[in-house]
């Protein structure tokens, strides 16, 4: 949109000891993935037949989607709730949930057995639209294009600077353009979110008996949805918060009246969850399930504490280390329905990531930092600094 | 001789050695144990019993009773010495009495205490009494001088259906009153009298007790749940559901998981060792499995579909798990990725805490 006089870029040398660190993570990972593809997922991996969704689809799809959903939720606060005074956030939380969405599919051919045939996906002919997991695919790959989108504002004003040649003549001329039909694909950009990720939840519904009671509801699909905008709030403030301290820019005050959203969605949540574990008839579990009880409960106060936290009175430190909680319940939950409380059997247990699916994932995490970090420093994406109160 | 003797002419020696293959079956002994075990049925070491009803219907024991492969009946009785057991005896009223006194005190240390029913314990145990003796006195009485205590079906085992809510008598197991004293529990309802007799069996041929669950239950008995072994469970994996009585699905033999079967959740043998004379067993004429061995019967309703916990193969399955699964994770590369991710986490936090206060 035309209000590109609201963004400013991140201060800063692109080469300092955090990027040099994150770089080395990325390194590292590129370097396990290359190694995967050359050997097998065996080899590089403790997937079995039972557990053929590991860390990486519970973390980089489940989770990392889900924190990537900070665009979704400032999206709908901006467009739909007409918050538009906090427009000026939703470049960089665009850029977040970009990477942490081509990265999840990234992941997924890193973690589909025989990827040679992942290009079927493009062949119409060969889809079979009464998967879900089929729909999440479609959805994923088509929301990143979407992101991709929405976030070339921010490359073209940047081309436009350049001198005289190809790519500034390209910019000016694509630049107005793009501005009139955007609305377009953000209001389709805001539609998909919503259609996958209450598919990630209708995907373990159809696992049936292999996720523990205390987690295996048809409330599920809202359940994801619904913690998706509470994780996607969620790390608009954790992103808000560092990118401040990091970057050693004033606090943006506008992030703590787009929290008094956390309160009432993480109560929506907490509603739902508590609804469908009285209508199923799964009290009993909370108690007497061992380790599964344990985490539940652990998942429970991680999300409670800091929604109700949130309801009260807010600084930039709390709310960031609120946020930071928030996350982690949030991403528990998720953890807790892909992993912990899934059991295909006992002939295929234990399930514990090997040290290279660990290392591949912190590489796609640094590998998103690493990118927002370059990009803020780059592009025009951070809100412009304003003194607190002046709005 | 017990098995020409006792069991009269027409029982052959043949006839011995089947019924002896079959319980050292039911036990999961090989093969070349059989002669131990006929060897120990044949000794002339009975071990008393003492078997003592509580609040029951005698299920348990009319069980026993029809248990109908050949001599079997008889060789229960031949193979321990049954001294007292009230609907079988022929003694009545203070004869009875006397011979339980006497017994417990001839054989003190020696006996094998089998108990069918439950004990209740409200107002000082009056509701069930036998010849003015509460049967929580003469559980007590009886269990102090046994060897080891048999609590034979789900009321003496979990309390039962006397020990369901509201349970007005205050009852409870057998097994919940015995202490220092070894315990076996056969619950279900009624319990396959072939688990009793290779209980007792497994004693007199091992010398030791059976290795038992949690619940002290035999595991040659009570070791696989009846979803593992049942002839619906290729239904229930294909996802062929019988939804009501009488309806399709149940006339052509479908599973009966979504009709209540509490299969899934339910340790016991009856899908392979089945009832009269091995015939028939519940699922096989088409109601689901009430989970009689567990404690869930009769505090869940028969139709109400059980959660499965801990899914399992089929045991005809051949195993999957050949060595250990995985990569091992040494301490080195679990405090590595702990130390990663630990550091990222201080570096936010650390960052965290410069934002201001206001």
């Amino acid at each position: 949109m035309s209000h590109h006089d609201d963004y400013v870029q991140a201060p800063g040398k692109l080469i300092t000891p955090v990027t040099v660190v994150l770089a080395l993570l990325v390194a590292f990972a590129f370097a396990v993935a290359g190694y995967r593809f050359v050997t097998s997922i065996g080899a590089v991996s403790n997937l079995n037949d039972g557990y053929p969704w590991g860390v990486w689809l519970a973390y980089d799809v489940s989770i990392g989607t889900a924190f990537a959903c900070g665009g979704y939720a400032l999206a709908i606060i901006c467009y739909i709730l007409n918050g538009w005074k906090y427009h000026p956030m939703i470049r960089s939380a665009v850029v977040a949930s970009m990477f942490g969405y081509a990265l999840a599919g990234t992941s997924v051919i890193i973690d589909i057995g025989r990827y040679w045939n992942v290009y079927n996906f493009f062949v119409p002919s060969q889809w079979q639209p009464n998967s879900i997991m089929f729909e999440v695919a479609l959805c994923v790959m088509a929301y990143t294009c979407i992101l991709i989108i929405e976030f070339l504002p921010a490359v073209l004003e940047k081309l436009a600077t350049f001198k005289d040649g190809f790519f500034k003549s390209m910019a000016l001329f694509v630049a107005p353009k793009l501005d009139k039909v955007l609305i377009f694909i953000i209001a389709l950009g805001m539609t998909l979110p919503t259609m996958h990720q209450s598919s990630l939840g209708s995907l373990f519904i159809i696992t049936g008996y292999k996720l523990h009671p205390l987690w295996q509801t048809n409330f599920l699909p809202l359940l994801f949805v619904s913690n998706a905008l509470l994780m996607g709030l969620s790390i608009v403030q954790f992103e808000v918060g560092l990118s401040s301290a990091g970057f050693k820019r004033p606090y943006e005050y506008e992030a703590l009246e787009i929290a008094r959203f956390i309160p009432f969605v993480g109560a929506f949540w907490l509603a739902i969850r508590v609804i469908s574990l009285v209508v199923g008839g799964k009290i009993g579990y909370l108690f007497t399930s061992g380790f599964h009880s344990a985490m539940f409960w652990i998942e429970t106060a991680l999300i409670v504490i800091p929604i109700v936290m949130f309801a009260t009175k807010l600084t930039p430190r709390k709310a960031f280390f609120m946020a930071m909680m928030l996350c982690f319940g949030g991403g528990l939950y998720r953890m807790n329905v892909y992993l912990v409380g899934f059991n295909p059997g006992d002939e295929w247990n234990p399930y514990f990531p090997s040290v290279v699916e660990f290392m591949l994932t912190y590489g796609f995490i640094a590998l998103e930092v690493l990118a927002y970090i370059i990009l803020s420093r780059l592009l025009k994406l951070l809100p412009k600094a304003h003194a607190a109160g002046a709005h | 001789m017990l098995d020409a003797s006792l069991f009269g002419a027409d029982f052959s020696r043949r006839d011995f050695m089947k019924a002896i293959t079959a319980v050292t079956a039911v036990m999961g002994l090989p093969a070349t144990m059989i002669p131990k075990v006929a060897a120990a049925a044949e000794s002339d070491n009975r071990p008393p019993v003492i078997w003592l009803h509580f609040q029951e219907c005698t299920g348990c024991s009319e069980s026993l009773l029809r248990s109908s492969h050949p001599g079997l009946g008889n060789l229960l009785l031949d193979v321990i010495n049954l001294e007292y057991h009230e609907t079988l005896m022929v003694g009545s009223g203070e004869q009875a009495e006397k011979a339980l006194h006497d017994a417990i005190v001839a054989h003190k240390g020696k006996y094998i205490l089998v108990c069918e029913g439950a004990v209740p314990l409200a107002e000082n145990g009056i509701y069930c009494q036998v010849g003015g003796t509460k049967a929580v006195d003469s559980l007590r009485v009886a269990a102090d001088g046994a060897f080891a205590v048999i609590s034979m079906g789900t009321c003496a085992s979990l309390g039962g259906v006397q020990a369901a809510a509201p349970n007005p008598t205050g009852a409870v197991s057998v097994s919940s009153l015995v202490e220092d004293r070894p315990l076996i529990n056969l619950p279900g309802c009624p319990p396959s009298p072939y688990n009793l007799i290779a209980t007792i069996l497994y004693f007199l041929t091992m010398g030791k007790l059976p290795e038992m669950d949690a619940e002290n239950r035999p595991l040659f008995a009570y070791g696989r749940r009846i979803h593992e072994h049942c002839e619906r469970r290729p239904h229930f994996d294909a996802g062929r559901f019988a939804k009501d009585f009488g309806d399709e699905g149940h006339a052509l033999g479908y599973c009966l998981y979504e009709l209540g079967c509490k299969g899934p959740a339910t340790y016991a043998n009856c899908s392979t060792l089945r009832f009269n004379d091995n015939v028939a067993w519940p699922v096989s004429i088409g109601h689901p499995c009430v989970g009689c061995t567990e404690r869930l019967v009769f505090n869940t309703s028969i139709f109400d579909k059980v959660d499965i916990i801990d899914p399992t193969s089929p045991a005809w399955f051949p195993p999957t798990k050949v060595t250990p699964s995985g990569k091992p994770v040494s301490a080195i590369s679990a405090l590595g990725v702990g130390a990663i991710a630990g550091a990222a986490l201080g570096f936010a936090a650390g960052k965290g805490s410069t934002l201001p206060k206001e």
